[in-house]
C-alpha cells in the first residue's frame, strides 16, 4: 500500500519526539535510531510499501549517530553538532504543520460561509468538491495507528489466538466487513474492528483494510481526547456512493492497476 | 452622487456579482466616484449588516469585496445546497501551506521541506485550482514554480497573501538563506480561469516586478 497519502520520515521523527516527550534541541539519537528502525520493520512486516525517503532518513540517522560516537579532537571542540541540520529541518517542517492548522481553522467558503453563484461551474466546484475538514489534534496518524495495532496484537496473543488455518483472507473482504459495521454505527472503537478476527494474519489484513479506508477517505481515525481510545468514524454518509463497498473496491482495484498491482 | 444611492448600487453589484469585486472594478462601473468614497460606503454597509444581525456579510476577500452568508446560518445553507465533502488530506494541506508561505516555490523545494515526494499532492492541489504554475525557475533543469491562486484566497477567505495567519511570526522564525528567491509578494495573481500550463513562456512570470497583494486581483479589463 502506498504511504504517500499518510506520513513521511519527518512525521515519524516528530511523532517519536512527541511520544517520548523529548527535547527537540537535544535528541537522544540512539533512542531515536532504535525506535525509528522498529517502525520501519513494522511497516515492512505489514507489507506497507516503505518509501525510499524512509530509508534515506535511516541512513542520515545512522550517520549522525556514528559522528556523535567519534571522539572529538581537542582543537575542534567547536565543531558543529551533527544533529543541528536535522533539528532545523524538523523545526521548519513543524512550523509548516502548524501553519496548515492555522489555515484550516479559518472560515471556509462552502462550509462556514457561502457565496453566491453555486450554479456556476467554478463556484460549484469550489463549494462541492473540496471541503477542508478541520484538522484537529484529535486526528490520528499512521504511526499512532501502528502503535495501537501492535498493542492489540500483543493483547490478543496473550489471550492465545487459535492458530487455525485460515483460508485466504483478502483485504477487500475485510473492507466490506468494516463498512457493514459502520453502516449500523457511525463510530466504532478501534478494537471493535478486530473482534471477528481469529488469527494474526486476519488481524493484519483487517488493519490493512482500515488503512485503505482511511486513505480513500471513507473513514477517519480520531481520538476524542489525549490518551483516549482511538475511534473510527464514517467520513461519508451511508447514502454516498463512496460508502458502497463495491465502489470502494473498484477504487482499490483501480489504484492497484495504477501501481502495477502489488500485494 | 448621493450616498444612499451609492450604497444601494454597491449592494446590488455585490449581490449580482457573487465573485469578489475590487475597488478598481467597482470604480469603473460606478464612474465618477472616488475609490475612497466607495470604500467608505462599503464599510458602512458591512457595518450595517453586522449590527442588524442580517443574514449577509460583506467580506474582504482576494483583493475585493464579496457578499457572503452569515456564518451562523451555515447549517441551513448546507441543507439547501447538498454538497459532498471531499477532504483535503493532511499532506495536501501541509503542502498547500508550504506553497502559500513560500511561493513561488519548486516541487523539489517542497519535497525538501516535507522530506517526501510531493508530486501526487501537488497534482491534486492543481486539480482543485488551489495552486497554479507560475513559470519556471531560472536554474538548471528549469523546474516549474508554483504559487497559490485567487481561488485559494477565496476558499480560505483571505484578503490577500499578507493576510495569511501568523505570517509575521512565521517569517521572523524562519531564518532563510534564500529569502530573496522566496519573495512572497513577488507573485502576482493574474490568473484567469484555468492556467494553461502548456502555454507558459519559460521566464514570463518570474521577473514580474513585485506587486502588492492588495492590488493583486485586478483583472485585465477592457
Amino acid at each position: 500500500m502506498e504511504l504517500e497519502i499518510f506520513e513521511g520520515p519527518l512525521d515519524l521523527l516528530l511523532y517519536l519526539i512527541r511520544k517520548n516527550e523529548l527535547d527537540i534541541y537535544d535528541i537522544p539519537i540512539n533512542l531515536i535510531v532504535q525506535q525509528y528502525m522498529q517502525y520501519l520493520d513494522m511497516m515492512k512486516a505489514l507489507n506497507l510499501e516503505v518509501a525510499g525517503e524512509f530509508l534515506v532518513m535511516a541512513a542520515t540517522l545512522s550517520h549522525i549517530k556514528s559522528r556523535l560516537l567519534l571522539p572529538k579532537p581537542e582543537e575542534q571542540a567547536e565543531e558543529e553538532d551533527p544533529r543541528k541540520e536535522l533539528v532545523q529541518r524538523l523545526l521548519e517542517y513543524q512550523r509548516f504543520k502548524e501553519a496548515a492548522l492555522a489555515l484550516v481553522s479559518r472560515d471556509q467558503a462552502g462550509k462556514e460561509v457561502f457565496v453566491r453563484g453555486f450554479d456556476e461551474e467554478g463556484v460549484k466546484k469550489l463549494a462541492s468538491e473540496v471541503k477542508v475538514e478541520r484538522l484537529e489534534i484529535e486526528e490520528v496518524g499512521l504511526f499512532q495507528l501502528i502503535d495501537a495495532f501492535q498493542e492489540l496484537i500483543k493483547r490478543r496473543e496473550l489471550q492465545e489466538i487459535k492458530r487455525v488455518m485460515v483460508e485466504r483472507i483478502r483485504v477487500v473482504d475485510k473492507i466490506s466487513q468494516i463498512l457493514e459495521k459502520l453502516k449500523e454505527k457511525e463510530v466504532l472503537g478501534f478494537e471493535e474492528l478486530f473482534e471477528a478476527s481469529k488469527s494474526r494474519i486476519e488481524l493484519i489484513v483487517s488493519f490493512l483494510a482500515l488503512l485503505e479506508l482511511i486513505r480513500l477517505q471513507v473513514v477517519r481515525a480520531f481520538q476524542p481526547s489525549n490518551f483516549a481510545r482511538i475511534q473510527i468514524k464514517r467520513a461519508v454518509q451511508v447514502e454516498d456512493e463512496k460508502f458502497n463497498p463495491e465502489f470502494v473496491l473498484s477504487l482499490v482495484q483501480k489504484d492497484k492497476e495504477g501501481n502495477g498491482g502489488e500485494e | 452622487m448621493e450616498k444612499n444611492r451609492l450604497r444601494s448600487i454597491l449592494e446590488s453589484l455585490l449581490f449580482i456579482s457573487g465573485e469578489p469585486l475590487s475597488l478598481e472594478r467597482i470604480a469603473q462601473i460606478v464612474q465618477g466616484v472616488e475609490k475612497k468614497l466607495i470604500k467608505e460606503t462599503l464599510e458602512e454597509l458591512a457595518q450595517e449588516y453586522m449590527e442588524k444581525d442580517r443574514g449577509l456579510r460583506i467580506a474582504e476577500v482576494a483583493g475585493g469585496y464579496q457578499l457572503e452568508s452569515a456564518k451562523e446560518n451555515a447549517e441551513y445553507i448546507a441543507r439547501l445546497i447538498k454538497t459532498r465533502p471531499l477532504r483535503l488530506t493532511k499532506p495536501s494541506l501541509e503542502t498547500l501551506a508550504i506553497i502559500a508561505y513560500r511561493q513561488p516555490i519548486t516541487r523539489q523545494e517542497v519535497d525538501q521541506i516535507r522530506g517526501v515526494d510531493s508530486s501526487g499532492v501537488i497534482k491534486t492541489l492543481l486539480e482543485y485550482e488551489f495552486i497554479q504554475i507560475m513559470g519556471r525557475k531560472d536554474v538548471p533543469g528549469r523546474p516549474l514554480i508554483y504559487g497559490t491562486t485567487k481561488r485559494f484566497l477565496e476558499f480560505f477567505r483571505l484578503k490577500s497573501l499578507s493576510d495569511l495567519p501568523g505570517l509575521e511570526e512565521f517569517y521572523a522564525q524562519v531564518e532563510s538563506a534564500t529569502a530573496q528567491e522566496q519573495n512572497l509578494f513577488g507573485s502576482q495573481y493574474q490568473e484567469r480561469e484555468g492556467v494553461d500550463s502548456q502555454n507558459l513562456e519559460p521566464d514570463s512570470k518570474e521577473t514580474n516586478e513585485p506587486n502588492s497583494p492588495e492590488s493583486g486581483s485586478e483583472e485585465p479589463e477592457k
